[in-house]
């Protein structure tokens, strides 16, 4: 089964992210293909390396980071949400006159059309957010 | 085509689980996960909402909110993370009831 | 790309302006038009007041994006179903909301209406047909 998986909440204040790397986890493991995990609305706030997480909690961003590396995932953030809540890689940094770059490794930032193709491409879009 | 309904929220914040019962038709599934699994819990007025439905609840939710499988209302299957895929398999679609 | 169009369909449950989700909803829908695949909307619960008349955002400060329904059929969507018992519960009629409408040009861009006032049950039918449910 080919996968698509939709982010719609950022790290810790909802459950959605942890919900959504357990599951893209899962699928990996019984040897499903993940085309794409898409990363929307504050979703986008999975990509930012600035997280500094309590040492006894776990860290969202370097977890998504690990899976994506691990399995050569492409993990794509929606620019215009982006651009909105200040998740900023080199392009968008020299692009819009942004002093510093904050994208976590394993994430890129990339347009809407992503998704819908991800959508049209994949056997099932599984959506989790608030 | 068949649909697995996902449910996150808990039934006493949002009305995403009467939706979800509302829209679902023979042979589609539904799927507590998050804080939706307290409709599991067979001592709350929720888990009426689930006569009718076949009903899957993620066990690792169930268990961060310290309900024990004891708990459940009669005929919901408790699944982990590898069941939630299988489900995701078995339905032709899936609808996130947010 | 897929060889046969897929039926997309995108479910907006929410109140416009509370949270962004409406809106950012819209913008996938405006860029999607541009994949060619066989799409249509769905608005339930709150998500309804997406579509009323008489939005005026100054008082606000927020950009009033009410207008981006009208452009809809413009992007070749022409099948927005609202779902009656939200309306109902709601106190909406279809004077509420706004005239949506797409040009057909098969019959020399005659005006046809977008909105489909349908039931749940027949809504749960359609859903049923879709490929993919985007959910926001």
């Amino acid at each position: 089964m080919k996968l698509t998986i939709q982010v719609n909440e950022g790290p810790y204040q909802h459950q959605a992210s942890d919900s959504a790397y357990y599951f893209t986890k899962a699928a990996l493991e019984k040897g499903h293909e993940i085309f794409r995990v898409f990363f929307y609305h504050d979703g986008v706030n999975n990509g930012t390396r600035l997280t500094t997480p309590p040492q006894d909690d776990r860290n969202i961003v370097n977890r998504w980071s690990e899976l994506a590396k691990a399995h050569d995932l492409d993990m794509v953030i929606c620019v215009a949400a982006a651009q909105r809540r200040g998740i900023v890689d080199d392009g968008e940094a020299e692009r819009n006159g942004k002093d510093a770059t904050n994208i976590a490794d394993g994430f890129r930032i990339s347009g809407l059309g992503q998704l819908i193709e991800g959508a049209v491409q994949s056997d099932r879009l599984v959506v989790f957010g608030d | 085509m068949s649909i697995l309904h996902i449910v996150n929220k808990s039934p006493y914040e949002k009305n995403s689980l009467d939706v979800a019962a509302g829209y679902a038709q023979d042979g589609d599934s539904v799927l507590l996960i998050e804080d939706a699994v307290y409709a599991a819990a067979k001592s709350g007025k929720a888990s009426a909402k689930l006569n009718g439905l076949d009903v899957s609840v993620l066990g690792s939710d169930l268990a961060a909110r310290g309900i024990s499988e004891d708990k459940l209302v009669d005929g919901v299957a408790v699944v982990d993370y590898a069941g939630f895929v299988d489900l995701v398999e078995a339905k032709d679609t899936v609808q996130s009831w947010l | 790309m897929a060889e046969e169009s897929k039926k997309l369909m995108y479910v907006n449950r929410r109140a416009p302006y509370g949270t962004i989700y409406a809106w950012e909803s819209l913008e996938v829908v405006l860029i999607g038009a541009a994949f060619d695949q066989d799409v249509s909307l769905a608005f339930m619960d709150d998500g309804v007041y997406q579509l009323t008349k008489g939005q005026s955002t100054e008082g606000s400060g927020m950009k009033n994006f009410s207008p981006t329904y009208s452009a809809l059929g413009d992007y070749e969507v022409t099948k927005i179903y609202v779902e009656k018992e939200s309306m109902q519960e709601r106190g909406l009629t279809l004077e509420d909301l706004q005239h949506l409408v797409w040009e057909d040009e098969d019959d020399d861009w005659a005006e046809r209406d977008s909105i489909r006032l349908v039931s749940r049950d027949e809504l749960a039918k359609v859903m049923a047909e879709q490929d993919v449910l985007f959910n926001f």
